[in-house]
């Protein structure tokens, strides 16, 4: 292979001359220690690498070697339950193979385990004609995930041989007759990380990804496919949220990256998940996770490439037919490492120094998303949710990478300092959030629970707006101003916030809500609305049943902690309530008449 | 034998440009020798062919470009360790300070460290009592955590960090353990506080002191965090202890990197700070932890003062995005004179959760938490609405917010730098105070819990 010499280095920037050979984007090997490097960038014979490991010992005259191939994944068995680095390196074997508890330099460790061997099911039959996208046999990769062997793209033929029993990555598993001869094909893919994997058409995400996060489900929902961004001041719950979605929403895998955050919050994820149970299979959550850990203290460059790394994973499994979700956190620190970069390669400075092209790199991030008639001729849909967190300085989401980053996601969480300083939690600000989706999962909820759920969400989040109106007076004038209608508002407002929007992760049963007990619970809530306006129509004073609802109120308050498999209990309150406001009413009509 | 350098082309600021260099290897020590014989120390921030360009740590004052002598050391800047470095006093680039003898070293480490593989670190769950209410209840600190403290100027941090090093503590535990505690750029009299109190407790015995004052050189503050961290990681996880570090005053040290950003004349991130600054600030505050498999855990605590007071200046802001949550002190509280003023609301230790608890504290921990923070929010909302509209506009259930707030404020808070309260203590305290609210507004707490533990004749 023909080598380069370095001329410079400047932190994770090397610069080598002598690089005419070398593509843009190729993977190159960096000085004696042959660091993991990329070109991003070629003047003449000069190329600009950015290095994935750190660079500190590195100097001029050293050597710099291109494989001849941009930075890509490995794809097959293996990948799920796994926790890699941004270039996909696998941090168990990475442990094992240095034999310390450093990330020292220089390793080579390949992304999938060569030795193990995997039971192959054959799915179709020699002789078979297939179609790239086609799946040729499966693999019980874990409990859950069954792992679909794809056709690669540009391939296409008769089946000649096909495999079935136990392999290794490398063994050939099947061999297709092509235009261009034989191919000889293993259960081991390769795919450049910064291009999206094809597929046949975009379909709308329209179905709902339920996360059984009750602020999320209702108010301001995600669909398979869709996209979504929460933005917060450091402690309003980015991680939290993300680590719930990751936990519970219903899909079949998550692909979680920890891009430049903490290294105990991946620690926390891989402790945590392998003892949870994914309330959707039964199973261990880690059956279904993947974990990219990048953390704020790794080489900055190969956390530009983690969230790549993620979703070209995320890519592969969509195409086998399956619905991904997965969570960046943070993005913001993504950018911040595109901005480090565009500083050293002395690049105009755009908007608070980030490049001129943020902008496009969000938007073909989140373009990756979505939901997707895949290759193959069995028409399979497959979809992947984008959820990523962004971390505004100071919390002031004007700046570049929130803004950017509203312009392409359909879904925006608010996270609010003031909330979370109130132990509000989540802390999704209800006025300044949104969901576009709104409307098609209100429909899709309406059909499917049959009742008339989009119109329960919208008001309720009426009397959360009016509620917000009516505060305003109250602050300018007092609660005695407030008419008893109005008091009423405030009231069931206070219990929509307190009862039903917050959700404490950290309670074995609050944790979770279903979407039947987020229905039961918002609907307790509305009916003792209605009974209490009704009540009030028919001459029941505010203060009588403040009062005397006191205990009941208290019971509906405590209705989250109403474990799924006994929920009756809540319609039991609901009952109890309608009593005792009639009762209410009946006795109050006693004082009038005396 | 090292090759030495006469040929010092530019000196701007800290930084110096060196050409005609052979062999320089990115980020390696370098030693400057003045024309009066004085060494001082760099670091090779870049090199591009036969061009070297070096920050030097204790500044460029008297350096002549003629005579000054450069030597590439061939290794990066690193600090000589062994367990005698306990009881001493150094510089900010660890030379000692004491009048005591130099270090026989173990081994030499660069003091830049390494990342931590996430899979090799262990999850600090273990509760420290640091016997203040506001700490171990509502913020609690475990081992192996970073928990800053966001302070400003003229505010009692140096009392409240003293405190912590003073009184921590973990149950049913004899380990052995030290403090490292490291300057950078603070008055003489801040650090004397320091090492007179810790003489006063005999902690001495068992610190490290790492110090740079406010009329040291600037560039040796970039340094200083990671010589008291370098240490702190040896003694950890080579010696089995349980290492606190204390560094104050992370502001200062930011400064310092704006100062050489800005020498670079690189883009300037906010208000001046170079774009980095969030990368950079990680290396130090990851250093924080436990790993498997190992007996000791680096605990930090860095103080920080925030510009005019404001949160959102990029130095808490990066700073609260890093590590483990924040302890804020609060001008208001302080004017008050309530101590330790610590604004609870905005205070944070994301750990917490997993340290406290049945068998870790108590199981009435978070739901009582919880239960405070939410009262106390909606106290001091209902004084708010007091002053605008006049007592008489509360509602009753407000009146008592408000006098739980007073009590929660005078009482739980403000319990003095001297006394030491077991959670016990705490948690007692707690459910007299929620004693005062209607039982109606106790929601974040199991009615199991209240039969349990709130007390007789509310
Ligand atoms: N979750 C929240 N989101 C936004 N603002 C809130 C929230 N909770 C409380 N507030 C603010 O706190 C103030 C009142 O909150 P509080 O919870 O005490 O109201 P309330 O429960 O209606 O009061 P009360 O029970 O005394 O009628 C308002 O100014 C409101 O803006
Ligand atoms: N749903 C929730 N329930 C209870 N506590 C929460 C919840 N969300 C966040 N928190 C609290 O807020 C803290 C900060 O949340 P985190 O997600 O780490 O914030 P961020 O990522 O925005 O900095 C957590 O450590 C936890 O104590
Ligand atoms: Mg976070
Ligand atoms: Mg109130």
């Amino acid at each position: 292979m023909k080598k380069g010499n370095i001329v410079k280095v400047s932190g994770p920037l090397v610069m080598a001359e002598g690089m005419e050979h070398a593509n843009i984007q190729d993977l190159c090997y960096v000085g004696d220690m042959r660091l993991v490097g990329e070109i991003i960038e070629m003047r003449y014979d000069v190329a600009s690498i950015q290095v994935y490991e750190e660079t500190s010992g590195v100097g001029p005259g050293e050597p710099v070697e291109t494989t001849g191939e941009a930075l890509s994944v490995e794809l097959g068995p293996g990948i799920v339950s796994q926790m890699f680095d941004g270039i996909q390196r696998p941090l168990d074997s990475f442990k094992e193979q240095t034999n310390s508890n450093y990330l020292i330099r220089g390793v080579n460790i390949s992304s999938l385990d060569r030795e193990k061997k995997w039971a192959f099911k054959a799915t179709k039959k020699v002789g078979d004609v297939v179609e790239p996208g086609d799946i040729v046999g499966t693999v019980q990769e874990t409990k859950v995930i069954e792992h679909r062997i794809l056709v690669p793209h540009g391939v296409q033929g008769t089946l000649t041989a096909l495999a079935d029993g136990d392999y290794s990555l490398e063994d050939v598993v099947f061999k297709v007759d092509t235009e261009d001869g034989e191919k000889e094909l293993t259960m081991l893919q390769r795919w450049p990380v910064r291009r999206g994997r094809p597929f046949k058409k975009k379909l709308n995400p329209d179905k709902p990804m339920l996360t059984g996060q009750r602020v999320i489900d209702t108010f301001f929902p995600i669909t398979k496919g869709g996209a979504a961004a929460v933005p917060g001041p450091f402690g309003a719950g980015k991680t939290v949220v993300q680590h719930q979605i990751a936990k519970f929403s219903d899909v079949d895998l998550v692909v979680y990256v920890g891009c430049g955050e903490r290294g105990n919050e991946m620690t926390d994820v891989l402790n945590e998940f392998p003892e949870l149970v994914d309330p959707n299979t039964g199973e261990s959550l880690m059956e279904r996770t993947i974990l990219i850990a990048n953390t704020s203290n790794m080489p900055v460059a190969a956390r530009e490439a983690s969230i790549y790394t993620g979703i070209t994973i995320a890519e592969y499994f969509r195409d086998m037919g399956y619905s991904v979700a997965i969570m960046a956190d943070s993005t913001s620190r993504w950018a911040e490492a595109l901005r480090e970069m565009s500083g050293r390669l002395e690049e105009m400075p755009g908007d608070e120094g980030y490049p001129a092209y943020l902008g496009s790199r969000i938007a073909e991030y989140y373009e990756r998303a979505g939901r997707i008639q895949t290759f193959g001729s069995d028409e399979r849909e497959g979809s992947i949710t984008a959820i990523g967190a962004v971390s505004p300085p100071g919390g002031d989401t004007s700046e570049p990478v929130t803004q950017n980053t509203l312009r392409v996601v359909k879904v925006f969480w608010a996270l609010d300092s003031s909330l979370a300083q109130k132990r509000h939690f989540p802390s999704v600000n209800w006025l300044t959030s949104y969901s576009l989706y709104l409307d098609d999962v209100g429909k899709f909820m309406d059909q499917e629970l049959d009742t008339g759920w989009a119109e329960m969400v919208q008001h309720s989040m009426n009397i959360l707006q009016e509620e917000s109106e009516l505060q305003e007076i109250v602050r300018l004038v007092g609660l005695e101003s407030l008419s008893e209608k109005d008091r009423l508002t405030m009231l069931v407002a206070q219990s929509l916030r307190e009862d039903y929007l917050q959700q404490n992760a950290f309670d074995d049963i609050d944790t979770f809500t279903s979407r039947t007990k987020q229905y039961y619970m918002l609907d307790l809530i509305l009916s003792f609305e209605e009974e209490a306006r009704e009540a009030m129509r028919l001459g029941a004073y505010y203060k009588e049943i403040l009062e005397g609802t006191s205990d009941l109120r208290d019971r509906i308050a405590r209705s989250r902690s109403i474990p799924e498999d006994n929920l009756e209990k809540i319609t039991q309150i609901k009952t109890d309530m309608k009593e005792l406001i009639h009762q209410i009413v009946a006795e109050g009509g006693m004082t009038q008449n005396a | 034998m090292l090759k030495e350098y006469k040929t010092v082309s530019e000196v701007v600021g800290p930084l110096m440009a060196v050409e005609g260099v052979e062999g320089v290897k990115f980020d390696e020590l370098v030693e400057v020798q003045l024309q009066t014989g004085e060494i001082r120390h760099g670091q090779v921030l870049e090199v591009n062919r036969d061009k070297a360009m070096v920050q030097i740590f204790e500044g460029p004052s008297g350096i002549n470009i003629k005579d000054t002598k450069v030597r590439f050391r061939g290794k990066p800047l690193s600090l000589d360790v062994s367990e005698d470095m306990v009881g001493r006093v150094f510089s900010g680039m660890g030379e000692p300070k004491d009048g005591g003898p130099e270090i026989i070293p173990e081994k030499s480490l660069d003091v830049n460290g390494q990342a931590i593989n996430p899979i090799a670190r262990d999850y600090p769950d273990e509760f420290i009592q640091t016997g203040i209410s506001a700490i171990d209840h509502l913020n609690t600190l475990v081992r192996g955590q970073k928990l800053p403290v966001f302070s400003g100027s003229g505010l009692p941090h140096k009392e409240l960090a003293a405190q912590i090093a003073r009184q921590a503590a973990v149950k049913n535990s004899d380990e052995k353990f030290a403090v490292v505690f490291a300057a950078m750029g603070v008055t003489f009299d801040e650090a004397d506080f320091f090492m007179e109190d810790f003489r006063k407790t005999g902690a001495i015995d068992r610190s490290v002191m790492f110090i740079n004052l406010a009329d040291d050189p600037a560039i040796e503050r970039i340094a200083t965090p990671k010589m008291a961290l370098t240490t702190a990681e040896y003694l950890a996880f080579e010696k089995d202890m349980h290492v606190l570090v204390i560094m104050t005053d992370m502001t200062y040290y930011c400064e310092a990197l704006r100062e050489i950003s800005a020498a670079r004349r690189e883009v300037p991130g906010r208000r001046g700070y170079p774009g980095y600054l969030y990368t950079n600030l990680s290396t130090i505050y990851e250093r924080a932890g436990r790993l498997i498999g190992k007996k000791g855990s680096v605990t930090q605590i860095p103080i920080l003062s925030m510009p005019e007071d404001d949160i959102t200046h990029p130095i808490p802001d990066l700073t609260g995005y890093i590590t483990e949550g924040q302890i804020i002190l609060s001008r208001d509280l302080n004017n008050q004179g309530f101590k330790p003023p610590i604004n609870v609301l905005p205070s944070l230790s994301r750990l917490k959760d997993k340290g406290t608890g049945e068998g870790k504290t108590r199981k009435d921990h978070a739901p009582t938490m919880n239960q405070l923070f939410a009262a106390y929010a909606k106290g001091i909302e209902a004084k708010e609405l007091a002053v605008v509209l006049g007592e008489s506009a509360l509602s009753e259930t407000d009146k008592l917010y408000v006098e739980f707030t007073k009590r929660f404020e005078e009482d739980y808070i403000n319990q003095g730098f001297y006394t030491n309260r077991s959670i016990e203590e705490t948690l007692t305290l707690g459910w007299e105070l929620l004693s005062i609210l209607p039982r109606t507004e106790l929601k974040r707490i199991k009615s199991e819990l209240i039969e349990e533990f709130m007390p007789e004749g509310e």
